[in-house]
Order: structure tokens, then sequence, then C-alpha cells
């Protein structure tokens, strides 16, 4: 939690809010990375078939 | 009392320093621990020196602060990666996956390797971020003995700064301006170096080397393509030659295009006239790009002294020039200019800036000479010499340095291991490889058998400070070697008209001068000024070689070999002295001699090393 208040921040104090939606999206792909240890798409793949 | 730690680490030349009450107490680079060169790991066995040299433990610390700012180095690498997309998608996705899992979260990652030294350590709010240019200019700055002074930081990027300019007074820097990435000093000379088959972040030494055999055919070329150069120095770089922000490589076709070749491959092809044409090409045009913006800061704030940091400032060559040109009264560079000195500015920088603490002892040079790491007793020399099975002789300080003397007279090359190890890329008389500069096969053999690198490489000479304007054109100090000057012209030897016919490698089998080892084909050298202040016993060497000889000078390179870290320990001074064709090794007050070595302790020591 403490590393999102301070990424906020940081974004806040540089006024760069554009970089909001692309920060989320390697966050989300990038956690999924990490956690599986391999492609991001690979949950995604196996829910879908 | 207060102590901080500044930290450099992650990205090349991780280091530690140790600042206790705003006088700099130790500091060290991982490498010489790991003996991996150019290391970027967390500088674990760095943090532990420094801490162990004061007697404290991690929880004694008061302040921890990191070289740099990561979330505002990912900022730079997401607009980056936006502004030129799709292009760039291989080097995204090499670099996203580190930022994701480690980069991003450094704090955290900082305090995990923290506890490797204290597992209690869980105090967040002692770790701080300084920024990368502020800590290069702060380590220029505040152990210079100027209270006054214009900084000029130059390298290759930190976050988004590639060169910047600060006013310093009492205990302030103010920045006042910024050249931001892609737009870099730093990053042109690399995309040369990479260029003429030479590695990034590591082989910009060998390309200034090899300068001067060259001829400058393509300044114009540079000048007219790759960039927009200003009247006060500042420039753009047109990027479509360019490939270090999309790609993994530092050029590209349109680039080999404009000089009509590809980059060297160094494992296939041989360094020709062409790459020592181009490497003095970009010599000239950085030394051109450094001395209009010393000429325009100079004209603009009106201050007589400069400060340089950043691995630009580690160009002795620019260096030379500037202070030849006499554009500034007085002139201090960082010697450990680089990212490992980083370490040393960010915690400065929390002392002077942060805690607003004002500066004492100015008019002095406060970085000890840059004798910063770490040393043994004579006990612990001796101790750890039985333990390999070495064979040594001890002897007083006199006597060593009249046996070191004698040795040197009759052309043998010693390894000399004494005090505190330095802090910085250079060696400078503690962890150093010397010779007689005399000598005319010093430099090729110096080269070759010892330490195994090319043999166009120039030689650097130490010089007492006494003596240097008797010998070099040099009036400055210069403890750092981190100015260049030509050897006074009485003690040249000028070519013959056949010799003036000759071109490149050629010139090296020339005697050009009375100290042909470390005088350059452009009869330049990298001095290094030694005084009795800063380094008793290295100087006492110094004039007991000029009693003998009538020559205040010797032949200094690191005690090391190609690819290797300069050598931290008795042990690593062993080895190399067994794996190299050194005849005599001194350490502390032990002296040892090849012959007497045992041979079975001689072991395969060029393969230990990745080439650089």
């Amino acid at each position: 939690m403490n590393f999102l208040k301070e990424i906020f921040k940081f974004i806040a104090a540089r006024k760069k809010f554009w970089l909001i939606p692309i920060l989320l999206f390697l966050l989300i792909f990038g956690g999924l990375f990490v956690i599986t240890q391999g492609t991001a798409v690979a949950p995604f793949i196996y829910t879908i078939f | 009392m207060t102590y901080i730690l500044g930290i450099s680490a992650f990205y090349h030349d991780s280091a530690a320093c140790l600042v206790k009450d705003g006088k700099i107490i130790s500091a060290a680079q991982e490498e010489r621990f790991t003996r991996k060169k150019h290391d970027s790991s967390y500088p674990f066995n760095a943090v532990n020196f420094v801490l162990n040299f004061s007697n404290i433990k991690l929880s004694d610390v008061d302040h921890i602060v990191f070289y740099e700012k990561p979330f505002l180095k990912f900022e730079r690498l997401l607009e980056t990666y936006v502004a030129f997309a799709p292009k760039g998608f291989q080097s995204f996705s090499r670099a996203m996956p580190i930022w994701l899992r480690e980069k991003l979260f450094q704090k955290k990652l900082i305090i995990d390797c923290l506890k490797k030294h204290d597992e209690k350590f869980n105090d967040e709010k002692k770790i701080l971020f300084s920024e990368h240019h502020l800590s290069h200019a702060a380590s220029a700055f505040y152990p210079s003995p100027f209270d006054e002074a214009i900084v000029l930081t130059a390298d290759g990027v930190g976050e988004w700064a590639t060169t910047t300019v600060a006013l310093c007074k009492d205990n302030k820097i103010e920045i006042k301006k910024e050249l931001h990435f892609p737009h870099s000093l730093g990053l042109l000379y690399s995309a040369f170096t990479y260029y003429t088959g030479f590695k990034v972040n590591s082989g910009e030494y060998k390309l200034m080397g090899l300068a001067p055999y060259g001829e400058p055919k393509y300044v114009d070329k540079i000048l007219n393509n790759l960039i927009d150069l200003k009247d006060d120095g500042t420039f753009m770089l047109d990027q479509k030659y360019f490939n270090y922000c999309t790609g993994l490589t530092m050029t590209n076709e349109k680039f080999n295009s404009l000089f009509g070749s590809k980059p060297r491959k160094p494992e296939k092809e041989k360094i020709t006239q062409f790459h020592m044409d181009i490497a003095a090409s970009i010599q000239v045009v950085t030394e051109k790009i450094m001395i209009m913006l010393a000429k325009s800061l100079r004209q603009e704030f009106g201050i007589k002294n400069l400060c340089l940091a950043g691995g630009v400032a580690l160009n002795c060559v620019a260096n030379g020039k500037i202070l030849e040109e006499k554009i500034f009264d007085n002139i201090w560079v960082q010697p450990a200019a680089g990212d490992a000195g980083g370490s040393l500015g960010a915690a400065l920088a929390y002392w002077y800036l942060d805690l607003n603490q004002s500066r004492e002892e100015i008019n002095q040079d406060n970085m000890k000479g840059s004798y910063l790491g770490n040393e043994f007793s004579n006990e612990e020399i001796k101790s750890k010499l039985d333990e390999i099975g070495a064979v040594y002789d001890t002897y007083s300080e006199n006597e060593l340095i009249n046996k070191t003397v004698e040795d040197l007279t009759s052309g043998k090359a010693i390894g000399w291991f004494q005090g505190r190890m330095e802090f910085g890329p250079r060696a400078l008389g503690n962890r150093s490889i010397i010779g007689d500069p005399r000598s005319e096969t010093m430099q090729k053999n110096l080269n070759l058998k010892v330490k195994f690198r090319e043999s166009f490489r120039p030689f650097a000479p130490s010089i007492m400070r006494e003596d240097v304007s008797d010998w070099f054109e040099l009036y400055n100090d210069s403890p750092y070697m981190l100015f260049v000057a030509k050897v006074k012209k009485d003690k040249t030897i000028q070519m013959s008209d056949d010799q003036k016919k000759l071109f490149g490698i050629d010139l090296l089998n020339i005697k050009k001068s009375e100290i042909p080892a470390v005088t350059h084909v452009d009869y330049s050298a990298r001095i290094q000024t030694v005084t009795r202040e800063s380094n008793k016993m290295y100087h006492d060497l110094l004039s007991k070689f000029k009693e003998k000889t009538n020559c205040p000078v010797l032949v200094n390179t690191s005690f090391n070999i190609r690819g290797e870290p300069i050598v931290n320990s008795p042990e690593d001074a062993f080895r190399c002295f067994m794996g190299t064709d050194l005849d005599t090794l001194v350490i502390g007050n032990t002296y040892l001699q090849k012959l007497k070595q045992d041979n079975n302790l001689k072991t395969n020591y060029t393969d230990k090393f990745e080439l650089d």
C-alpha cells in the first residue's frame, strides 16, 4: 500500500496523470507475469480454454 | 554525531560511502570485493566495509541515501517508450519485467538488502533518495576547496538529466540548467565506443587512448549530421542516427551509412586507421563541446571556480583542454566522477542541503586524496601471506624504499600495495603497478606481459608536485590523474622526417621523450601530482627515485589485469603477482620477489576475468 501511495504522490507532484492508465495496465499485467513466472496471458488462456 | 550512508547500485559501479557529521570517512566500490568489474549488485560488501571501518552497526546509521530517484527514472522510460511507440517494443519488453519485478519497488528492495546486515532493520523513514545529477554535483562541490563554484556534471543519463549546471555557494547547490535525455554527451561518446568495437560503459577510456593515433577527419561529419550544437555548448542529437532510445544497440544503419562502415566486431576485426580517425574525431567534438560549455558558463555566471563530475568528467584529455584554455582560474574534478561517486554525493547532499549544515574546512581538498578504502596492518598482511605460503622479507620503510628504487632502476615491474585503497577508477599509488618511465620497453612489456591488454594503451606518470612544471606543461595540482598535459619540450625527442611519415600504431615504437613509457604518441601524459601531505610513502619513493636517477617520475598503472577490478586485499595482490610477469611485490613492509616464490602457487590468471 505504501508503494501505491508513494507512486500516486509522485504522479501528482509531477502532474503526469496520463501515466496512471499505463502504470495500472503494467502493474496488473506485470503482476500476473511475476505470479505466473512466465507469460502474462497464461491465466486468461487457461480460463478461456 | 550523525552518520549518513550513501549507496549507489543496480546500474553499474555499485558503491557505498559513510559520512560522519559531513566528513567523508570511507568509501568503496563493490567490484573490489566481488572481483566483478563494474559490479552493479547491491553493495553488500562495500556497506559492510564502511560500517566495520567505523566500528558501527547499521542501527547506528541515521540516514541512508540512495543516489537517484527510481520513480523519476521510470517516468523517463515510460515517456520515451510512448514517444517512440510502436518502435522500441523489443527494448520495452526487456526493460519492463526487471522494473516491475524489482526496480520500481526499490525502497523495498533496499530494505530487504539492508536486512542482510541487520535482520531487525525496518526503519523505512531512514531511507531517502537523491537525484542522480544532484548527487554528482554534490560529490564535485562539497569536497572541493572552493566556497563558491559552478558545477558542471555530464554523463550518459540519470533520471532525465544528462548534463547539469549548478551554482554552488557555501552549503547550497542550485541547479540552474539541464539538458535532458536523449540529448547526451555521454551517450554520444558511448555510441562511438560501441561503433569502434569497445564495450559501452567501460571502453570509453580505450577510445580516448586511441584518439591520438588518428586524424580527426570526421569532425565536420559529426557536427553537420549528428549534433545541433549551439554557441553556448548546449546541443541536441539527431535521433535518426541512434538506436539507444528504442533498440538494444547504440547506433543504427543510418549511422553506419554516414561513416561508411558497420560497427567493428572486436572478436573478428582488428582496429584499423579508420577506427583511430573516428576516435580522434569524437574526442575533438567532445573537447569542443566541453570548452564551449565552460566558456559560456564563465561568461554567464562570472565565477572563477569550476567543479566537474559525471562520467564525462573522467575524460581527462577534455579536462586538460579546459585547463589549458584558462577559462576558469581553478578546476576541481571529483576522482570518483562516475556513478560510484554518486554514493558520496547523495550522502553529502543530504547533510548540507536537507539537514542545512554549514561547511567547515573549506580551502582544502576534503577527498583525503581519495584514499578512502580499506587498509591492512603489517601483522594482517604477514598472516595472510603466511597462509598462502608466500616467501617474503620484511624491511623498515627506508630500506623498502631503497630496495624498490633499486628494482625500478633495473627495469623491474613492481606491484605496490600500501595504505588505504583508492575510491574511484584510478590507482593513485596505493594499489598500483609501478615502473621506470625512462625505459623504452616498459610500455610494451607492461601492456602485453603484465596487464595483458592492447599495446596501444598509454600509461600515466606520477610525479612529485614540486617538479611537475619542469617536466610537463601543467602548472596546477592534478592529484587524481584527471588532467592531461604535454611533456615539456626540452624533455621531448622530436621525430625525424622519416618518423613523421608514420601514422597510427607505428608511432608507438618511436622514443618520444626522456620518459617514453608515459609519453603518448601526441606527447601528452595523464598526470598524477603527488604531495607529501596526501601520500607520504609514495612521495618518499618518488623522491628517492629522483635522487638516484634525476627523474622524479614513475609509471603508475592500476594493480590489476585487463578486465579485473583493482586489487583489494593482499591475497588479490599476491594472485595478480603470481599470475603475471610482475617481478616484485611490495605489500606494507613486506617485500616479495617472483624468483623466490613456489612455482606451484602460479595460477592461470587471465582466464578468470572477462575481457573488457
